[in-house]
């Protein structure tokens, strides 16, 4: 049944049940999905035939991205691949090397034809034939056009892959490019999750492949293919230091008074204001609060936003895109005057007396001519 | 007797810019609404939170108040997506004094608690000259200074351009604490300078925009948007101190189409006229005394 | 002159003296919250509109209206109209009170009133302020007007002693008599003068407001329509008030004379008429008459009003009836009013969304004014020697 299967997932992962339920609820919570939808990830992770097999495609890339999941703690990253995922293949995890390990993708795309989930990390060089990443002797380019077209989805993961990142800083001399402009100019339909960052953070990769594991479907993305429930706001919306810049509180340079009080890093170059993630309601790497960039007293820089990270200067200001909460400012027109009920009252009171004592003295005053006669 | 139209040797002369004068430019392109300025006002002249709701928990006012000399306001229609567009779009408008070169409010008070300086151009307010008739907010075209009508003893409120702070050189705090370099400090003429430059600029271009002060040395980069080709400031109301430019019309900011000629000229042209050296009036009086003499020992 | 009038004498503590002094009392009860919890405690002027009924009724139309004596002051002793003597004193009382009260009311509007003698303290006073002006002449002709009615008082002292109380007749006033007859002429021909002045500026005041008042009313004309309107509604109150205390303190109406005074009427509005829409056509003002908002509503009873009185007095023969001339009277006054009204509150618009309609306790501090000055001419007009003797008593 459903609650003894939860019960030996849980032995085999090496937590209690209600650790392993608590998990699921907190991985669904910060989807913003209902209550409940815990339960369903925990069951659905514990029924599942076959773990559903991954495959994980490097090329420019910096190993950040795997650096940063295998900081996870809930779950920690031997758990997603060894008991939620089936990691098939992986450039830096794999045991097998070279033409074993080589293989083993080969087989798993075979076998789990349009099943499987792409991971995709690292920008992908086109210039030159995109020589500038090669792996088992073949470009980056070829290697991921030949996986991408059979797989289920893919999760393009980082900066790099989702939009360019580092490598497609200018000049870009290698043409890194990202993965769904590779798919879209090769005709490849398959669907694509961005999860950008510099490094993303992990929970938004583990929270959309839980997801996923859950519903069979992916979840609800923006128009830049990023999942809502980890892009849908801008950090300056839920930014600790917000308060200080609605008051206009800022720091003017790195250890002034007012940086070492905390005030808002805005006119450091914080770009905040248009830059779409979580960051500060989940922080980074589970080290306790204020464990982020701005927590730590320096500006975002932008890295989930195409365009901004590596694209705008480090120290240059950000443009606000939304005016956010639009009631905070009086607008250029505004009802003002006290009110006239009780004045209108008495005046139209004085108004109806003073025409009764006018009519009063207009009858009484007749048309006479003054003489008394009439 | 009465001569509503002024003779043009009687009509009094515009009035020129000041060369000295201070001022400030705001760029409403440039303002990311983030209210600094507004902060940094209240500090800086320690004036007390206004409320315009009944929870009273914020500064909230609707408008430049007593309490309030600099305010933000927005101007949105439709869904106020995009900045700076007039359809469907949003934009800021900084309002405080505008420091006008021909102020109607100089001209209006009749103990002149208002007064231009002559050095610099600011206007500013004497209290202790003052009878509290608001006259002045009736004259003054942009509704700036502000009475304390809550008060049993008020007072008549404006932004003076931080002028007591300038002798520590400081200047005004609107623009010393803007983030973004929306609103910048300096002359008039340096000021007018910068706007006619910026107007030059080609939307798209990555320049260089002053912060804080017009000549202050402090920049930021900016990829320029696109203007509303005019300087509003420059001829309105026989020009004013503080200049606008911005990405949509003005009159969509609440900012009055202005003639160029000022209302304190054309009142004091009507004025004058009439009461040029008391003459009219004396000789006026001397018919008076003579008719009246005559007539009252014809009564008798 | 003295045998022209004299008191009528009478219980002044009637039950309208009475009302009218509750409404006095409990007006005098506001004002006192307006000096200590400030102007806002007691008014809705605000920020947007700085100036309300206050200015506008009791200064502004309030003086207009008290242009009795101003505009009597001409007939008599400038075109040397002898045969409208006995018009002048009641005209004068209505005058004397009118624009006492509106000095007085000034003092309740004006914020910093401990301050207000900076206006006649030459190192505060700017001479371009069509406000300084206004200020000094109304303050001026408010002791004119006194000391042109002081010979009315003097001779309630002298000759109807039996009315007054002790503390008013104990003294001898004959010297002083005899010193304001030598001088008076001068204080008459200032009587002339100022009301000519300040009536005018009032208009002026408004040309400093620009494009806030609407085009209706903001033209370069503004001080002559001023003078002339006021003028007219001086002619007009006389008639006006002659009527209404013929009724209310029933007396015998003196229609023959009131007839022969409206003669003057069509031609002051006729003029004023003529100047006003020639303005208003040259500016090109006239399309915002069809705006159909509420200043082209008002701004066409404003009008309608004046060219009533001018199509009934036209008629001489209307003009020797009691109730058109009533009538007309009223719509003169009325026009006035509404110009007023419209120049200063109804036609300014300080833009971006600001409105105003008085409060309550504003309106009743006005009633306590009007109220007042009620009383007052009551109490003179019952006690010196101020309405013409009548013959039909």
């Amino acid at each position: 049944m459903k609650n003894k299967d939860i019960a030996s997932v849980s032995k085999h992962l090496g937590v209690s049940r209600r650790e392993f339920l608590k998990y699921c609820s907190i991985v669904a919570a910060g989807m913003g999905l209902p209550l409940g939808t815990g339960e369903q990830i925990a069951e659905a992770v514990t029924k599942a035939a076959r773990r559903p097999p991954v495959i994980w495609l490097s090329a420019q890339e910096c190993t950040g991205c795997s650096e940063s999941l295998l900081r996870a703690t809930h779950p920690t990253f031997e758990h997603l691949i060894l008991d939620l995922i089936s990691l098939d293949y992986h450039e830096t995890l794999s045991t097998p090397s070279g033409h074993q390990a080589e293989a083993a993708r080969a087989a798993s795309i075979k076998e789990n034809k349009g099943k499987f989930i792409l991971v995709v990390d690292g920008a992908i060089p086109v210039k030159d034939k995109g020589i500038y990443c090669m792996i088992a002797g073949r470009t980056a380019l070829d290697i991921l056009q030949e996986t991408a077209k059979d797989a289920f989805a893919i999760i393009a993961m980082g900066s790099c892959s989702s939009w360019g990142g580092v490598p497609s800083a200018d000049p870009n001399p290698t043409g890194a490019t990202p993965v769904q402009k590779i798919l879209t100019d090769a005709g490849i339909k398959t669907p694509v999750v961005t999860i950008p960052g510099c490094p993303p953070n992990p929970y938004n990769f583990l929270s959309t492949v839980l997801y996923f594991v859950t519903f069979k479907k992916l979840p609800e993305l923006d128009d830049l293919a990023r999942p809502k429930f980890a892009y849908g706001r801008l950090i300056h919306e839920n930014c600790e230091r917000r308060p200080h810049f609605d008051a206009g509180r800022f720091a003017t340079e790195f250890g002034d008074e007012n940086h070492r009080k905390g005030y808002c890093l805005y006119k450091l170059g914080c770009k905040g204001p248009e830059t779409h993630a979580n960051c500060p309601s989940i922080l980074f790497g589970d080290t306790g609060s204020g464990t982020w960039p701005v927590g730590t007293g320096h500006p975002c820089f932008g890295c989930t936003e195409k365009g901004i990270g590596f694209h705008k200067p480090l120290f240059s200001k950000a443009s606000l895109h939304m005016v956010t909460p639009p009631d905070t400012y009086p607008h250029v027109v505004e009802h003002q005057g006290k009110s006239a009920l009780a004045g209108i009252a008495v005046a139209a009171a004085a108004a109806g007396a003073a025409y009764a004592a006018v009519n009063n003295v207009a009858k009484k005053l007749g048309d006479d001519d003054g003489k008394g006669k009439k | 007797m009465v001569a509503a139209n002024a003779h043009p040797a009687l009509a009094r002369e515009p009035k020129e810019r000041i060369k000295d004068a201070v001022g400030m430019l705001y760029d409403s392109t440039v303002c990311i609404g983030c209210k600094a300025c507004v902060s940094a006002c209240k500090q800086f002249n320690e004036t007390p939170s206004s409320f315009s709701s009944t929870d009273e928990l914020w500064d909230n006012p609707l408008d430049n108040d007593s309490k309030t000399y600099n305010i933000i306001k927005l101007y949105k229609d439709g869904t106020g997506a995009a900045k700076d567009q007039e359809k469907d779009g949003h934009a800021y408008i900084k309002r405080q004094c505008m420091h006008c070169v021909d102020p109607a409010c100089v001209s209006a008070c009749p103990v002149s608690a208002l007064a231009k300086d002559p050095a610099n151009g600011i206007v500013s307010y004497d209290k202790k000259a003052c009878i509290g008739c608001r006259y002045c907010q009736i004259a003054c075209p942009f509704n700036v200074p502000k009475f304390e009508f809550e008060k049993a003893f008020p007072q008549i409120r404006k932004c003076q351009l931080c002028s007591h702070r300038m002798e520590k050189g400081d200047f005004a705090a609107c623009a010393q604490y803007c983030p973004t370099g929306a609103t910048i400090y300096g002359k008039v003429e340096d000021l007018l300078a910068e706007a006619k430059k910026r107007l030059a600029y080609k939307p798209g271009e990555l320049r260089k925009y002053p912060v804080e002060r017009v000549n202050g040395g402090q920049v930021t980069e900016r990829i320029v948007t696109p203007y509303v080709m005019h300087i509003y400031g420059e001829k309105e109301g026989g020009g004013t101190q503080v200049l606008y430019l911005s990405g949509v019309a003005f009159e969509k900011l609440g900012l009055p189409a202005l003639e160029e000629t000022s209302d304190a000229q054309r009142s004091e042209t009507i004025q004058h006229t009439i009461y040029k050296g008391m003459i009219a009036p004396i000789v006026f009086l001397g018919g008076l005394v003579y008719a009246v003499h005559k007539n009252t020992k014809d009564h008798k | 002159m003295s045998e022209e009038s004299k008191p009528i004498g009478g219980e002044f503590l009637t039950t309208p003296f009475k009302v009218l002094a509750g409404f006095t009392l409990f007006a005098g009860l506001l004002v006192l919250i307006r000096y200590v919890m400030g102007i806002g405690a007691v008014s809705n002027l605000s920020d947007g509109y700085p100036w309300g009924i206050w200015i506008t009724y009791d200064v502004v139309a309030g003086t207009a209206i008290a242009c009795g004596g101003y505009s009597m002051a001409i007939l008599v002793y400038v075109l040397n109209k002898g045969e409208y003597h006995p018009l002048i004193r009641p005209a004068l009382l209505a005058s004397v009170f009118g624009y006492t009260l509106a000095a007085i009311s000034i003092f309740i509007d004006i914020g910093r009133y401990w301050q207000g003698y900076n206006m006649f303290w030459p190192k505060y006073s700017n001479v371009n302020s069509v406000m300084l002006e206004v200020a000094v002449c109304i303050a001026l002709y408010v002791m004119v007007l006194w000391i042109e009615f002081a010979p009315v008082l003097f001779e309630g002292m002298q000759k109807y002693k039996g009315n007054l109380p002790a503390f008013l007749t104990k003294w001898d006033v004959s010297g002083l008599q005899k010193i304001w007859s030598k001088f008076l002429f001068f204080f008459i021909a200032l009587g002339i003068l100022l009301p000519t002045m300040h009536q005018s500026s009032l208009g002026s005041l408004m040309l400093i407001a620009g494009k806030k008042l609407s085009p209706l009313w903001q033209t370069g004309f503004l001080p002559l329509l001023f003078l002339i309107s006021a003028i007219t509604m001086g002619y007009a109150i006389v008639i006006f008030e002659s009527l209404f205390s013929s009724v209310g303190l029933k007396r015998p109406a003196e229609t023959p004379i009131l007839a022969k005074l409206s003669g003057i009427m069509p031609w002051l509005i006729g003029t004023y008429l003529v100047i006003r829409v020639l303005d208003l056509i040259v500016r090109g003002a006239l399309g915002k008459a069809f705006a159909f908002n509420v200043q082209s509503l008002m701004f066409w009873i404003e009008n309608a009003l004046f060219v009533y009185p001018l199509v009934i007095l036209m008629s001489a023969q209307n003009r020797t009836k009691a109730r058109p001339l009533f009538l007309s009277a009223l719509s003169i006054l009325l026009a006035g009013l509404i110009y007023r009204f419209n120049a200063f509150l109804i036609g300014f618009d300080p833009g971006n969304g600001w409105t105003y309609f008085p409060s309550f306790s504003e309106i009743l501090i006005t009633f306590g004014i009007i109220a007042f000055e009620v009383m007052a001419y009551l109490y003179i007009v019952k006690k010196f020697p101020v309405l013409p003797k009548t013959e039909h008593a």
